[in-house]
């Protein structure tokens, strides 16, 4: 039978139960390939659930740096007789189907082009435990030992792995090691190893890190200066609040009182949240809050008013598998359209798209400078890919003595000194006006907030003029935030092209896969990460200078495609769609099937996953 | 449109310890209905405000849609004021406070705003026990949009249209009693003699302090057969007591009898005295003003005046632990724990 080959190049999934503790150790598996100096991409593909259903982690391992999804699975370890039918029928020809043969396989799910592994993982469980809870979780780290003796892995990089993670719980460490060595010895002892895939030491990871975005948002929280966070929990942002929670804890507690330079508050909804972020920021503060798409729906009509108002808000959304509560713990990039123009009335929203963890601690930190200066909410889109794996990145920096832009407040100095003060006047003709926070000032800068027409001296008025002047002038800010927000990275292809793609967040890296793949049949393309809406005039120019522009995005209805016809008026014959909806993060395999399918002539329906799992895996 | 009020006065107003007349402490014209309740509400603000010499800049007032929520505007010019969204006051007031715990919060809603689509935010706001002073103006319908009942027009209640309401009211002290509020308290836009002091001693609480004041709407709801007309209201109030407020280190200047008075000393240093107080209601005991209330609910009075209060009430900051300095002060050098924490952070994730 065909064996695949490969050297550190390989897809591996693990298929678990949720709620029996696998989670850790396929943890262990990614992080100690990457400290063999291995480009890792491990993604949690869970469900909905606390306990009992199927969950599976899919690890790319790729020497080469590729880290989205490639489509396709080399490696299946089946620990879940649940998913087995699915697992095994995911496999590649000449791929490998590693199960638990306590229970020998159901003959009807054999494959003949697959090869099958068998490792006893519950039979020695039970001979070497007689707790229960044991027999679960190290059943779990037996599987990982076998692991490393099939694909010829640093047994002693997983050893100090170990001893790093019970770091403190020092009486976990022999039991952990003594369970890998289970493994290590089953597989070697009774299989053929290592399997034709296989890993060796590499130096690819340089000073790479390897963290999930939402940690990395609330460390940019921690950062930017945020004091004030409200949320109410939602899958997949819970664990940004969490993380700030984590380092406020650490960093924020005063030294002589114990008191908190922080307020975290659990609200009651989501619109609570957003009012309790309007109010500090409108105080003062530098305040944010995490939510979801449904959260976003909620929030709108707030975000009207801080755009409106023209108060600073931050606001990150984690965005997941929508409509309604839709497919809440899987991934997606479609509250684009729902966020860019939240809330009724002309209304348009500034949004930063990170695609590292790295990015989401600087755009984290740098939201709460661009909200204060812009005096606008601004919506930080992550996703749940993005947010809740653990990514490649490179390591997170900050500028010692880096001031935070505050934007324009009148002081009460300023004030005294006999400055004018009009909340709405545009004395810079930047369309940026000044503010004064509460108490600023016993008799001078007082001015009253509201949602409702006023004029520039923040009066109430209901004058058609002075309503209109005011709608323009945030126009005008429109502009004057096109300079503000990170600009989009460009990529050119080797070759002169007159075809392009576009992208944004998490289709990054498997958009330069597929190029790469594209350019080897001779398919050349230059590519734009666009990284903050309002688009700026680079974009509109890379854009006009390509004949034909693909924009590859993880949602049902091109809502970024959408986006850039309408904000830059162009006919629908210019870009062409490239999508994946279908919850899991979209692959380089999936991308280049659908670019050829274009190039070839063929208007194509945004492809259904199984056809594209016909036509080369995904 | 709004007007600045002339602010030409007679040269010798009364002035406060600051120097202020009561002047400095109005804010623009009112554009509402003559003879509305909430502006003699907005008046009675700004007579307790002046009376305790509260610096106005120190002060932030917010509200959220209605003509209530409009009425910010015509009291405490020289405050910062938020007329946020329907509903929605209690979370702005929240981040708010979380920012600048120095300043006084005064939130100012309608019967709409609170008991319909805003419930959830005023249950959770009681529930966290926010130092602020929440004022509710009471109409029994909402004015805003023409008169409809709110969720707090007494059943039978009939408003100008001429239905009979046929829902059971929503009674918000009572809400506030079970959600957690500490200073509860009912009173009347016609009977400013109880409502200043009562605004005064709601200030002085430290905690989440509602004044649930019944205000009649002249336009809609104030005709024979509503309960929140204010005839309706002059022949139906029934006070718990009388309440006096007597500011830090004040001579007691009020005789009361003595056996039927309490003096409760506030955080800040002054003190409120509650005499005369009908018999069997203990304002500091929640059972005892649960009973009250339910009491005057079913002989179909209103209960006024100072209902429940918490003496040793400790205000979300004081539960959370936060700062002591306004969170709103603190700057990068404060907040940011610069790069060196970040390269151990990286350390641990390689
Ligand atoms: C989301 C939303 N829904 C509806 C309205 C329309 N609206 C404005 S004021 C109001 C009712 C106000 O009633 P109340 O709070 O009792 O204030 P009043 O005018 O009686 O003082 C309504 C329904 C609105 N502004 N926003
Ligand atoms: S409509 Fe009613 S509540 Fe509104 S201003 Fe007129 S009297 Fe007051
Ligand atoms: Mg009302």
């Amino acid at each position: 039978m065909k064996k695949l080959e490969s050297v550190n190049d390989f897809v591996i999934k693990f298929a678990n139960v949720n709620g029996t503790g696998s989670a850790s150790a396929n943890n262990m598996f990614a992080k100690a390939l990457f400290r063999m100096g291995l480009p890792v991409s491990p993604k949690n593909i869970f469900p909905s659930n606390i306990q009992g259903l199927p969950t599976w982690y899919e690890v790319r391992v790729s020497e080469a740096g590729y880290l989205g999804r490639r489509g396709g699975i080399d490696i299946a370890l089946s620990v879940n007789p649940q998913s087995m039918a699915q697992d095994i029928s995911e496999v590649e020809p000449g791929g490998y189907f590693i199960y638990d043969n306590t229970k020998p396989l159901d003959l009807r799910l054999v494959r003949n082009d697959v090869n099958i592994i068998g490792i006893p993982l519950t039979r020695i469980c039970n001979e070497e435990y007689k707790d229960p809870r044991q027999r679960q979780l190290f059943k779990n780290v037996i599987y990982v030992g076998a692991l490393a003796a099939l694909l010829d892995m640093d047994f002693k990089v997983l050893t100090d792995l170990v001893a790093d993670q019970f770091k403190g719980k020092e009486k976990l460490i022999l039991p952990n090691i003594h369970a890998l060595e289970l493994g290590h010895q089953y597989a070697r002892n009774n299989v053929d190893c290592p399997l034709g895939i296989r890993v060796q030491a590499a130096d690819a990871v340089g000073d790479k890190i390897l963290l999930d975005g939402n940690t990395a948002l609330g460390l940019g929280a921690v950062y930017g200066g945020a004091t004030v966070a409200a949320w109410y929990p939602i899958t997949p942002s819970t664990s940004v609040v969490d993380a700030f929670e984590k380092y406020a804890r650490r960093v924020r507690i005063d030294p002589g009182t114990g008191r908190k330079n922080y307020a975290i508050v659990q609200a009651e909804d989501e619109l609570s949240a957003i009012g309790m972020v309007i109010g500090a920021s409108w105080n003062g503060a530098r305040a944010f809050t995490a939510t979801s798409g449904p959260g976003v729906s909620l929030m709108s009509e707030f975000l009207g008013l801080a755009y409106f108002a023209e108060i600073p808000t931050v606001l990150f959304d984690v965005q997941r598998a929508g409509p309604s509560t839709g497919m809440p713990t899987r991934t997606q990039q479609s509250d684009i359209l729902s966020t860019a123009y939240a809330s009724h009335g002309d209304t348009k929203q500034v949004l930063l798209f990170p695609s590292t963890p790295k990015e989401c601690f600087d755009f984290g930190a740098q939201a709460f400078d661009l909200a204060e200066r812009l005096q606008t909410p601004i919506i930080l889109m992550t996703d749940l890919d993005l947010g809740m794996n653990d990514n490649m990145s490179p390591p997170l920096e900050w500028e010692d003595g880096r001031e935070y832009d505050r934007g324009k407040v009148m002081t009460a100095e300023q004030l005294e000194a006999g400055v004018e003060f009009g909340r709405y006047t545009d004395v810079d003709g930047d369309a940026i006006c000044y503010r004064t926070y509460p108490a600023t000032h016993p008799s001078k800068g007082a001015f009253f907030t509201r949602g409702t027409s006023r004029d520039e001296k923040a009066v109430y008025t209901e004058k058609g003029e002075e309503y209109e002047e005011n709608m323009l002038r945030l126009m005008r800010k429109w502009d004057t935030i096109k300079e503000y927000v990170p600009g989009p990275e460009v990529v050119s292809a080797a070759q002169k092209t007159d075809i392009a793609v576009l992208y944004f967040g998490t289709s990054e890296e498997s958009s330069r896969e597929a190029l790469d793949y594209l350019a080897k049949e001779g398919v050349h393309m230059d590519a734009m990460r666009v990284r903050a809406f309002p688009f700026n005039h680079e974009v509109k120019s890379f854009i006009e200078e390509h004949e034909q522009v693909f924009v590859i995005e993880q949602n049902r209805d091109a809502q970024l495609r959408t986006l850039l016809m309408a904000e830059f008026e162009l006919g629908p014959d210019k870009l062409k769609s490239v999508l994946c909806f279908d919850g899991t993060p979209i692959s380089a395999r999936n991308i280049k099937k659908q670019i050829n399918l274009h190039l070839d002539g063929g208007e194509i329906q945004p492809l259904h996953r199984s056809r594209v799992a016909n036509a080369g895996g995904e | 449109m709004s007007y600045q009020i002339p602010k030409f006065r007679h040269p010798d107003l009364p002035v406060n310890e600051l120097g202020y007349t009561r002047a400095d402490y109005e804010g623009s014209i009112s554009t509402l209905c003559a003879g509305c309740g909430h502006d003699s509400i907005s008046g009675a603000i700004v007579r307790a405000c002046h009376e305790l010499s509260i610096e106005p800049h120190k002060i932030a007032k917010l509200s959220g849609i209605g003509c209530s929520s409009k009425a910010p505007t015509y009291f405490l010019g020289k405050s910062h004021g938020f007329n946020s969204v329907h509903g929605r006051m209690p979370s702005v007031v929240t981040g708010a406070a979380m920012a600048n715990r120095d300043l006084l919060y005064l939130g100012v809603s309608g019967d709409g705003d609170t008991a319909s689509i805003g419930m959830g935010q005023f249950a959770h706001v009681a529930r966290r026990n926010l130092n602020m002073v929440y004022i509710v103006m009471n109409n029994g319908c909402y004015g805003l949009t023409k008169g409809q009942d709110s969720a707090t027009a007494d059943e039978g209640s009939v408003s100008k249209k001429g239905d009979a309401n046929i829902y059971s009211a929503i009674d918000l002290c009572g809400t506030a009693l079970q959600m957690g509020a500490t200073f509860i308290a009912r009173s009347f836009s016609g009977d400013k003699a109880q409502l200043v002091p009562l605004i005064k001693a709601a200030i002085s609480h430290r905690g989440f302090a509602l004044i649930d004041v019944v205000s009649p709407c002249v336009t809609f709801n104030n005709n024979p057969g509503s309960t929140k007309s204010y005839e309706f209201v002059r022949d139906h109030a029934e006070a718990t007591g009388t309440v006096d407020f007597v500011p830090m280190q004040k001579e007691i200047t009020t005789e009361y009898e003595a056996g039927f008075s309490h003096e409760v000393t506030m955080h800040d240093g002054s003190s409120v005295h509650l005499y005369k107080m009908e018999e069997d209601l203990n304002p500091f005991d929640r059972t005892s003003a649960l009973i009250a209330m339910e009491k005057h609910r079913v002989a179909g009075d209103i209960l006024t005046g100072l209902i429940y209060m918490d003496k040793d009430s400790r205000d979300l900051h004081d539960v959370m632990e936060t700062s002591r300095r306004p969170l709103n002060t603190l700057g990068a050098e404060d907040l940011c724990p610069g790069n060196q924490m970040l390269k151990n952070i990286n350390a641990s994730l390689r």
